[in-house]
């Protein structure tokens, strides 16, 4: 199958994805603050903050359901075994004597298995458990009967240690542009949404018919040919 | 004045008159509030309660809502005949104002100003001045003749006294507006308390009864600001600075304020106010906390004009709003109590009252509080005391119940006595948290019994503290003529009060910071049975987040470094 450079990050997702990291820096920011970690801000300074953030992201996610569920880019994120495993050796082992990555992207799975596993995980898990446990957390009064609910703490605990997850997700996930391939290579597509994928004879006739503007010339191969896996 | 940087100016004014006038130096550290063996005044005799009173211009409260700032009365009573005199005596002024206000009398005589008894309509309990013992001068019982120089009525000399005679209902000090009118204690005591009557100017019957309106803050401070034997002595929230508050002490009573009365807030009809520590709404949340334009008010509570929800319509005002339901007003817009220059007691050791300076009491200054005035930290009359300014309150959960400690009630003496203690608990939705003084004095017990004692400390006799010093004789006449069991041994035991903190609310700029309490260390540390962000996590959660952390962030290290290593083992 021939590779392209295709645009694969549409105008939205780049959006959604630099928006979304600057938030989620801002909440675990000032969520440390409340929880007590340092104290650089006041303590209403960072609820504001915190809270407004999460508005902020509220709103982002409910533009990015929309968004998955319209374009069908939610396919992007289903669960399959399939190659998943030479992505687990590559990580765990054939990265240390330099083998190339074993995952081409294609037009319709611009994730490997890994990714997709960790990214559905992410949304299906992570971000819905801080999400609920933080309404929760700003709502306690709405729901905690007039006297201090003994639910509030598990409330807390939940919002605290998805974020801990979250800031773990992160460390790791910066880290992985920097494996099979050089970390701007992994960078540029989120910012100008081309990547390099195979495409089936199929899609390519598509893309040069319907979208000529998402996909560049055959020979215009400005990056390695090494799958990018962040 | 209050101007901070004045003090530094009268320190050195005061090393100059120091050196002059055989002050020590010691006298002049500004820093130094608690200054023992520095700026000791030694005053001899007893002269109590002749400083009380509003010292300044006599205040015409008028809120923003009088738009032209004058009172409209619709009776002028210069001009009414039987205000014209002669008159040489309260009760004939009494008199005079009862044949109008025909009705007035019978009202006032069931209010506890008058009675000095309350009985608590939840515990039952018996209250009010002319049974309770606290720690400060312990007992107005028995020693009526000096402390009934607050009571609203004339010559309450004794405990048996005419409830029902209205002609000694005091109308005066409560109602008259220029300032002139006072009040002595009923009977003169010990030979040593003469001075407390000197050199007043005798009172003009005639103006003070013809310049009578309802009660400002002047007639209600002159005692209320004054409990416990002076300036902001008891309560630590009202003192003389509320005659004429600066806004950032008192947003409501200031003149750049709101100039409230006292009575705007205690409202009453038929001489019955809202608002007595007694018995407190510790959570007002019935009709009053919905205020409407016009509406009836009927408690003195904080809600009854602010509602339940009285923040802004805001995201941080619905956070804040979200706190009502738990945390009383006061407990965030009251930052500290005793403000604005004059400190309250927080201490009292009754122990080493009785010391003589040739052969006769005296007393000693030494606290000099913000207004640059000296505070006495003895008295041979009461013992020794420790004052603060700017006090940060106790925060404890609070259901408005509140129980005392009577002459009646026998106690564990392994433990200190509390005075007056509450119910509350964060279980409780009727419960708020609160801010309280706490008072801690050291004061007599009987010690066969395990109870409080009635002191005799005021009379002319031979047994009264006031002037013979002597505990043993004044706890066995104190106990005697109120029919009290006296075991004949007494002791010294600690014991408690706690002062229930609603005055001197600042701006609303200068309400506690979040962090004040949303923090480990922070102002509720020891409230408990809740979670509060900021201060309350399982330490448990953060070894389990810093185990992700540091996990993710050393597994990544360690993969980068084998990689890097391993790919310059190729090259």
């Amino acid at each position: 199958m021939p590779s392209r450079s295709v645009k694969i990050f549409s105008g939205f997702e780049r959006f959604w994805h630099w928006t979304q990291m600057l938030l989620i820096f801002m909440l675990l920011f000032t969520g440390l603050r409340i929880h007590g970690v340092y104290g650089i801000i006041s303590f209403d300074q960072a609820v504001w903050l915190h809270t407004w953030s999460a508005l902020f992201l509220v709103a982002l996610w409910v533009f990015a359901v929309f968004w998955h569920l319209t374009t069908g880019a939610w396919r992007h994120y289903l669960p399959t075994t399939k190659g998943l495993w030479p992505v687990l050796r590559f990580y765990a082992w054939d990265i240390f004597r330099g083998k190339p990555h074993p995952y081409r992207k294609h037009f319709w799975r611009k994730h490997n298995p890994l990714q997709a596993l960790t990214y559905l995980g992410l949304k299906l898990f992570l971000f819905p458990a801080i999400w609920v446990s933080g309404l929760l957390y700003l709502t306690y009064n709405y729901w905690q009967d007039g006297v201090s609910s003994p639910w509030l703490p598990w409330v807390a605990v939940v919002h605290v240690l998805s974020a801990y997850a979250i800031a773990a997700f992160v460390i790791i996930h910066v880290y992985m542009l920097t494996t099979g391939g050089s970390f701007r290579h992994h960078v540029m597509p989120m910012i100008n949404g081309y990547d390099e994928v195979e495409l089936t004879p199929a899609e390519e006739a598509y893309l040069q018919q319907d979208e000529p503007g998402r996909i560049l010339g055959a020979s215009d191969h400005r990056h390695s040919s090494v799958e990018r896996n962040s | 004045m209050r101007i901070p940087g004045n003090r530094g100016f009268f320190s050195v004014l005061l090393v100059l008159l120091g050196a002059f006038s055989q002050v020590p130096p010691t006298f002049a550290v500004p820093a130094a509030k608690d200054n023992p063996g520095g700026g000791k005044k030694l005053e001899l005799g007893i002269s109590e309660y002749t400083d009380i009173g509003n010292r300044g211009e006599v205040d015409n409260p008028v809120t923003e809502l009088d738009k032209d700032k004058q009172r409209k009365f619709t009776t002028d009573h210069t001009r009414l005949k039987e205000l014209q005199g002669p008159f040489s005596s309260g009760p004939e002024v009494t008199r005079a104002c009862l044949e109008c206000h025909n009705t007035a009398g019978h009202q006032f005589v069931k209010n506890k100003h008058w009675t000095w008894s309350y009985t608590n309509p939840v515990t039952g309990q018996k209250l009010g001045k002319s049974v309770l013992i606290n720690n400060f001068c312990t007992n107005a019982r028995g020693n009526e003749g000096m402390c009934a120089q607050c009571h609203a009525g004339y010559n309450m000399k004794d405990s048996n006294y005419d409830f029902t005679n209205e002609e000694n209902i005091d109308c005066l000090v409560c109602h008259e507006s220029t300032g002139t009118y006072y009040k002595t204690p009923p009977t003169k005591g010990n030979k040593a308390c003469s001075v407390m009557f000197e050199g007043k100017k005798p009172i003009d019957w005639v103006k003070v009864a013809q310049n009578v309106r309802l009660p400002a803050r002047s007639n209600c401070g002159t005692c209320h600001f004054f409990g416990g034997g002076g300036d902001n002595v008891k309560h630590g929230d009202l003192s003389s600075v509320l005659f004429h508050p600066p806004r950032d002490v008192d947003v409501h009573m200031s003149e750049d304020g709101e100039n409230f009365a006292c009575i705007i807030c205690h409202v009453g009809e038929g001489h019955e106010w809202a608002g007595s520590r007694y018995n407190m709404i510790a959570k007002d949340e019935k009709e009053h906390a919905k205020p409407k334009p016009g509406m009836e008010r009927e408690t003195a509570t904080c809600e009854s004009c602010h509602g339940d929800k009285p923040h802004p319509f805001s995201v941080k005002g619905l956070k804040l709003d979200d706190h009502v339901d738990r945390v009383a007003c006061e407990s965030c817009h009251i930052p500290a109590f005793a403000r604005g220059g004059v400190a309250t007691k927080m201490d009292w050791d009754w122990r080493t009252a009785g010391r003589l300076k040739n052969g006769e009491g005296y007393r000693e200054e030494g606290y000099q509080q913000g207004n640059g005035e000296w505070r006495h930290t003895y008295k041979s009359i009461k013992g020794s005391f420790k004052y603060a300014e700017n006090v940060v309150p106790e925060y404890r959960w609070f259901d408005g119940v509140m129980e005392y400690t009577t002459i009646d009630t026998r106690f564990d003496s392994s433990r200190p006595v509390e005075i007056n203690y509450f119910g509350g608990d964060a279980q409780d939705p009727d419960s708020r948290i609160w801010p309280f003084k706490r008072m801690h004095t050291v004061q007599p017990y009987d010690k066969g019994n395990n109870t409080l004692v009635y002191m005799h400390l005021w009379g002319d006799d031979d047994a009264a503290f006031w002037g013979n010093y002597d505990f043993s004789k004044a706890i066995e006449v104190g106990m005697e003529k109120n029919g009290i069991p006296y075991s004949g041994e007494f002791g010294f035991i600690d014991t408690y009060s706690w002062w229930p903190i609603n005055h001197m609310v600042a701006p609303k700029e200068q309400a506690l910071a979040c962090d004040e309490c949303h923090a480990k260390e922070g102002r509720l540390k020891e409230v408990k049975g809740f979670y509060m962000p900021g201060r309350d996590a399982p330490p448990w959660l953060d070894v389990l987040g810093l185990l992700m952390v540091v996990g993710s962030l050393g597994g990544v290290a360690g993969h980068g470094l084998l990689r890097f290593l391993l790919a310059r083992r190729k090259n």
